[in-house]
């Protein structure tokens, strides 16, 4: 399945710049380990050394939170869109 | 000026004073530090030099994230910059604590600011620092009472406003940030969704999200209700803090304005308890807290309590560390306990507060019941916005004699008022 990654502004200096990048797996977990593959830098400040992500990061699938879905195990279609977001904005 | 830098709250990573609010480290939060080594340690100058200063947060101009001071062409005359906000009344609550059998129970009523709630005082902080920053236009993702602050702040200083909020918000509060003239953007969704998209739209624009990209010196704001609660006790710590907590910065500032001004010796004590105060429909730290995580896991929120209602709580982490670490708590009550604390807080001390003042008093309400608080304690219930904001909750909440214009119509209607 091919998905479209965004990333957010303050990981882009860790992805060679890039705002977005098309990664292919069947559920979100593998679709950010593809992000990982590509650019290295990214996993250590996302992700937890399990691969859980880190507590301060958002991530929406087609704008909804994946914990209100499967987390990591929830499936993407081909076409999807992931956004990273920093989860300490607001309120 | 005392502020140094920004730092991230997680792994300490040091940041230079611009538009930023997340570690590029570990996606933390920045907050902003100071160094108040040059500061006089002589406490009767700074108290002095405090009490002499405007009567608005900008008294507090030392403890603030502003690199030129206070705004206007001198600290007497920045009342006349912009709006002003805060200093706002603390008021000894007798038949309130008489009520709740509690001894000493005050309500700080942050209802009485410019645009009728506390985030006056986040946002004239906020919108300060983005007119250093070069910033011309502002904008924020709100539960509504930041969208009022915003609005009239851009309008009070010739800024450009874009205000984004959750299209069925309030009706009081929708009308009371259109009128500023600001551009409104309901957005269809729940605030978390429009706090996502205005994380995204921020990215990309050279706008001053007061709540996002200046979060960290927004944040600050909030610690100047703790020092007008201290200043106003005479210098004194109050024992126990019950606030309402929907992001959680509020809670946690608070507590910081204490913990910063007991570091430089200007109050003396124990930090207070905080009791952190959510409503049940929408009640991730609360629930965190009874289930002993130290994260908050999202919901969706579904209560009258909208300016409290954000499911995903930035600072939910932190507020949890707080509540226990001081010995305090934070408790969820139901739409009906919120619609009974409104009432309660009125008929007992003259202050009529939106929904999440119902929530913080209904809380209060309940600690006490439980026999959570000591009757010696020495408590302040922080009410940060105005009754006028929400005025369904109290719809048909009481009933009105409907009379004729004569002594013969009152008489019969109001028998108990018949002159003897």
């Amino acid at each position: 399945m091919a998905v479209l990654v965004k990333i957010p502004t303050q990981l882009r200096a860790a992805a060679e710049g890039a705002a977005e990048t098309e990664v292919s797996g069947e559920t979100v977990a593998e679709a950010l380990n593809g992000l990982y593959e590509r650019y290295g830098e990214l996993r250590e400040r996302i992700a937890n050394e399990d691969g859980s992500l880190r507590r301060f990061v958002n991530v929406y699938l087609a704008g909804e939170d994946i914990r209100f879905l499967d987390g990591l195990a929830t499936p993407v279609p081909d076409g999807a869109e992931l956004t990273i977001l920093p989860a300490v904005a607001g309120g | 000026m005392a502020v140094s830098h920004l730092q991230c709250k997680e792994c300490k990573a040091q940041y230079p004073l611009e538009a930023l609010y997340v570690c590029e480290q570990c996606f933390g939060p920045l907050e902003v530090a100071y160094d108040h080594s040059g500061i006089s340690l002589d406490v009767g100058e700074l108290r002095r030099r405090i009490q002499g200063g405007p009567q608005n947060i900008w008294r507090y101009a030392d403890f603030l994230p502003l690199a030129g001071g206070p705004p206007g062409p001198s600290g007497r005359l920045a009342s006349r910059v912009g709006l002003p906000a805060g200093c706002t009344p603390l008021i000894r609550a007798d038949r309130l604590a008489e009520r709740l059998g509690l001894r000493e129970v005050w309500v700080k009523n942050d209802a009485a600011n410019p645009t009728h709630s506390f985030k006056d005082r986040v946002v004239s902080v906020a919108v300060t620092r983005a007119r250093e920053l070069g910033f011309e236009t502002i904008a924020c993702a709100s539960t509504g009472n930041l969208a009022n602050s915003v609005a009239a702040h851009g309008a009070a200083l010739g800024m450009d406003s874009y205000v984004f909020i959750p299209a069925n918000l309030e009706e009081q509060k929708i009308l009371a940030t259109g009128i500023y003239g600001t551009k409104l953007v309901g957005v269809d969704g729940s605030y978390d969704d429009v706090n996502r998209l205005c994380t995204e739209l921020c990215a990309e624009r050279d706008w001053a999200f007061v709540n996002i990209n200046l979060r960290p010196y927004y944040a600050e704001g909030s610690k100047t209700l703790a020092f007008e609660i201290a200043e106003q006790l005479g210098w004194e710590l109050p024992d126990r803090c019950v606030v309402p907590v929907a992001s959680g910065s509020l809670f946690t500032k608070i507590a910081r304005g204490f913990e910063e001004w007991t570091e430089l010796g200007l109050i003396e004590g124990k930090a207070p308890r905080m009791n952190g105060a959510q409503a049940e429909g929408c009640s991730p730290v609360a629930s965190a807290y009874a289930d002993g995580h130290d994260v908050c896991r999202p919901v969706k929120p579904d209560t009258i309590a909208k300016s409290l209602a954000i499911g995903n709580p930035a600072d939910g982490p932190y507020a949890l560390d707080l509540a226990r670490r001081t010995g305090g708590g934070v408790d969820a009550v139901s739409d009906d306990e919120i619609r009974a604390g409104i009432k309660l807080l009125a008929e007992t001390t003259g202050v009529f507060t939106e929904t999440a003042g119902g929530v913080t008093t209904a809380v209060l309400a309940k600690l006490a019941a439980r026999g959570d608080i000591d009757p010696d304690e020495r408590v302040v219930l922080v009410i940060t916005g105005d009754g006028l904001k929400t005025l369904d909750a109290v719809r048909d909440s009481f009933e009105t004699y409907k009379i004729g214009a004569s002594v013969e119509s009152f008489e019969n209607t109001v028998p108990e008022a018949v002159a003897v």
